[in-house]
């Protein structure tokens, strides 16, 4: 019997990506219309085109590496959700992870002037010791690790203002460039900037987010040890009775999770891209918008690369619409809608599967029915 | 002194209303984690009311209206969780969280639209209520006693005596532990859960509001409410899921939330130098010490989270 082709679960995923990406425009097309109906239609294309507005394709391909850039650390984010998410964990403190991973790495390059190897380390100790904490409070204490990492967040957000007002600009609330007080701390480009070009942000942080993608995949789904963690995931019970330490994988997940989100704060913040602002009040958003990638990925490293891209992709062309009329937070507004919808994939999962059942059904009752007609002749 | 007292009332109603919404929908079965968005929304209700409505209205109007609109914009936000955990079986943490992203996406959006199309070089998200505010102020000698205070005492006895005296609120505790069970004597369970998650979403709502005219007389939408709903998730789990615990426990969050606004006012810990931002972790510090001694014995609702299918012994 043909093998139906809407069967395969990672068929069924993309599907349901795409059906959240296109409702999820619609809806904020919507909402566009609402508050101004002049420009809405031009307005979601823009958020849509994002680097594409420019006409000459020199400066296409800056900007293309510009959102390359930020894709990195969002990559990251939402593999280290992606990763906790396969073991049941629902690390929602990526985003503190993350903050803990700029602190450090900024604090080892301006502070301590160390080389960047050595800054990318430091983030994800930074990134892994809050996860640890959260998992040590969840194995042991059965604390809810979406409130304990919350609180962590917070926390991190706090005390990274702190530690990066030692290495601020006096006259500003921004961090010092790295550029300027220790290039060593930057990550190379080895020529991958000429290429989009030169656009000096560009370095081989984006090859290596996605080396390390590929690497989460095998960890996963190749080796004994993602066998381990998913199945504590399915069941922690059942896990434990087959003799896997099931605290232990628990708080092994976190911190790994956890180095993954710092290693993509350093990906970011040592490209000299951007610089910290020690007045921050909000935990950055790059942690919750790996929510975001992660589920529209279809949980899937590989699907991540692609969804990262995208939700870096329209965050960016937020920047661009017409700020007389709307706002950059739009594209904020539309990825927070995809992920709610992102809610629904399993119901339509379920629905495809009960569809394609329902319609196989018939086909054999059909064929029974041939078959008993055949055999009276 | 009187000072902290008054902070600490009211980040305490903050909490307590919050945490009331987060525990009754916790006993109908259902895990808000949406309440940080549910606050948002709420607030930018009641506060764009006290823009909107006319400055000679009577207090009581004024007062009345406010709460209204909050509760209510907190109710109908709290729809879409509803929809997506209960109907569809959606994964409660997920749908919480896109409702927390959500708020803030579109409380700004709202906001910045508002201000743009009112005065088109106005491109940020600020509403003030400076003076519509006073209408919710009492002067006690020093002690500015807020009406929100009455407001969070009245929904934390009627919760009470929802909970604990209502066949209402018995039959709702029952969903959230054992719902087949609740079914199989003719409760419907689908019912008792949307009442749940729209009651938390009006106290979410409430909580909003009070959140963002605590000492402050304008509020910027980006900010969103800083962790609060989930502060409040960890007092109602402090209080393990008992309203009047629930009550203690947020007037021990307050109080430290509340040192953060006051302590340059006591020459002790003036003194002692700190950088005001220890004394803004310092409510999340506490919380993560509680809970790790708390969760351990914890009451939690046996079937919270988890969705509730018919066909499933």
């Amino acid at each position: 019997m043909k093998k139906n082709l809407l069967k395969n679960s990672g068929v069924q995923s993309l599907i349901a990506s795409l059906v959240c990406i296109v409702l999820g425009m619609i809806i904020g097309y919507v909402v566009l219309l609402f508050i101004n109906p002049a420009g809405a239609g031009e307005a979601i294309m823009t958020v849509i085109k994002n680097f594409f507005t420019y006409s000459k394709t020199e400066t296409q391909m800056k900007y293309l590496g510009s959102t390359l850039v930020k894709s990195a650390p969002l990559l990251m984010c939402s593999l280290s959700i992606l990763f906790a998410y396969k073991v049941g964990l629902f690390n929602i403190g990526a985003a503190g992870q993350y903050c803990a991973g700029v602190g450090l790495a900024l604090y080892a390059a301006l502070g301590w002037n160390l080389p960047w190897w050595v800054c990318i380390l430091c983030a994800m100790a930074a990134g892994a010791l809050l996860g640890a904490i959260s998992g040590l409070l969840k194995a042991y204490c059965n604390v809810n690790e979406v409130i304990s990492g919350i609180m962590l967040n917070w926390i991190t957000l706090y005390l990274v203002n702190m530690l990066l007002t030692l290495v601020k600009e006096e006259t500003s609330p921004y961090t010092y460039h790295i550029s300027t007080v220790n290039p060593a701390a930057l990550i190379p480009s080895l020529g991958l900037g000429k290429l989009f070009t030169n656009n000096q942000y560009v370095t081989i942080a984006i090859p290596l987010a996605m080396i390390v993608a590929v690497l989460v995949w095998i960890v996963l789904d190749k080796t004994r040890f993602g066998y381990e963690l998913k199945a504590t995931g399915n069941n922690k019970n059942a896990a434990k009775y087959c003799g896997m330490a099931e605290k232990r994988n628990i708080i092994l997940t976190l911190i790994i999770g956890g180095a993954l989100a710092g290693f993509g704060a350093a990906l970011l913040y040592l490209t000299g891209f951007e610089q910290w602002q020690c007045s921050t009040s909000s935990v950055p958003a790059m942690g919750f918008n790996g929510i975001a990638a992660a589920f529209l990925g279809g949980l899937h490293p590989v699907g991540a690369i692609l969804s990262s891209f995208f939700i870096q992709h329209i965050t960016v062309g937020g920047a661009y619409v017409d700020k007389t009329m709307y706002c950059a937070q739009i594209s904020d507004l539309i990825s927070a809608i995809i992920i709610y919808l992102c809610g629904f994939v399993l119901f339509m999962k379920h629905a495809m599967n009960t569809g394609i059942a329902r319609r196989e059904e018939k086909a054999k009752a059909k064929l029974a029915a041939a078959e008993e007609k055949g055999g009276d002749q | 002194m009187v000072l902290l007292l008054q902070y600490t009332l009211t980040f305490a109603s903050v909490l307590i209303l919050v945490a009331l919404g987060g525990c009754i929908a916790e006993h109908s079965g259902v895990i808000n984690l949406g309440l940080e968005g549910i606050m948002v929304m709420g607030a930018m209700g009641g506060a764009l009311t006290m823009r909107y409505l006319p400055a000679d209205v009577p207090n009581v109007v004024m007062i009345l209206g406010v709460l209204l609109i909050s509760a209510l914009v907190g109710l109908i936000y709290s729809a879409l969780l509803a929809v997506a955990s209960i109907n569809f079986k959606a994964d409660q943490t997920i749908v919480g969280t896109a409702l927390n992203m959500l708020g803030l996406a579109a409380a700004t959006v709202i906001v910045k639209a508002i201000n743009t199309a009112a005065d088109p070089d106005d491109v940020s998200s600020v509403v003030q209520y400076a003076t519509p505010k006073k209408a919710f102020l009492v002067d006690l000698g020093g002690f500015e006693f807020s009406w929100f205070m009455l407001v969070t005492f009245i929904a934390l006895v009627l919760v009470w005596v929802m909970l604990y005296k209502t066949r209402f609120g018995l039959r709702l505790m029952a969903c959230g532990e054992h719902p087949q069970a609740a079914d199989s004597v003719g409760i419907n369970v689908y019912k008792m859960r949307w009442a749940g998650v729209l009651i938390s979403g009006a106290l979410g709502g409430l909580g909003g509001i009070v959140f963002i005219t605590a000492g402050v007389s304008e509020w910027r939408f980006e900010y969103g409410v800083a962790g609060f709903g989930f502060l409040s998730l960890a007092v109602m789990i402090f209080g393990q899921w008992k309203p009047l615990r629930i009550a203690l426990a947020a007037l021990l969050f307050g109080l430290f939330r509340a040192l953060s606004n006051v302590y340059m006012g006591f020459e002790g810990l003036a003194s002692l130098n700190l950088p005001s931002q220890v004394y803004n972790m310092m409510p999340y510090i506490i919380s993560l010490v509680v809970l790790a001694f708390t969760s351990k014995r914890s009451r939690a609702p046996k079937a919270e989270g988890i969705p509730y299918d018919k066909g499933q012994r």
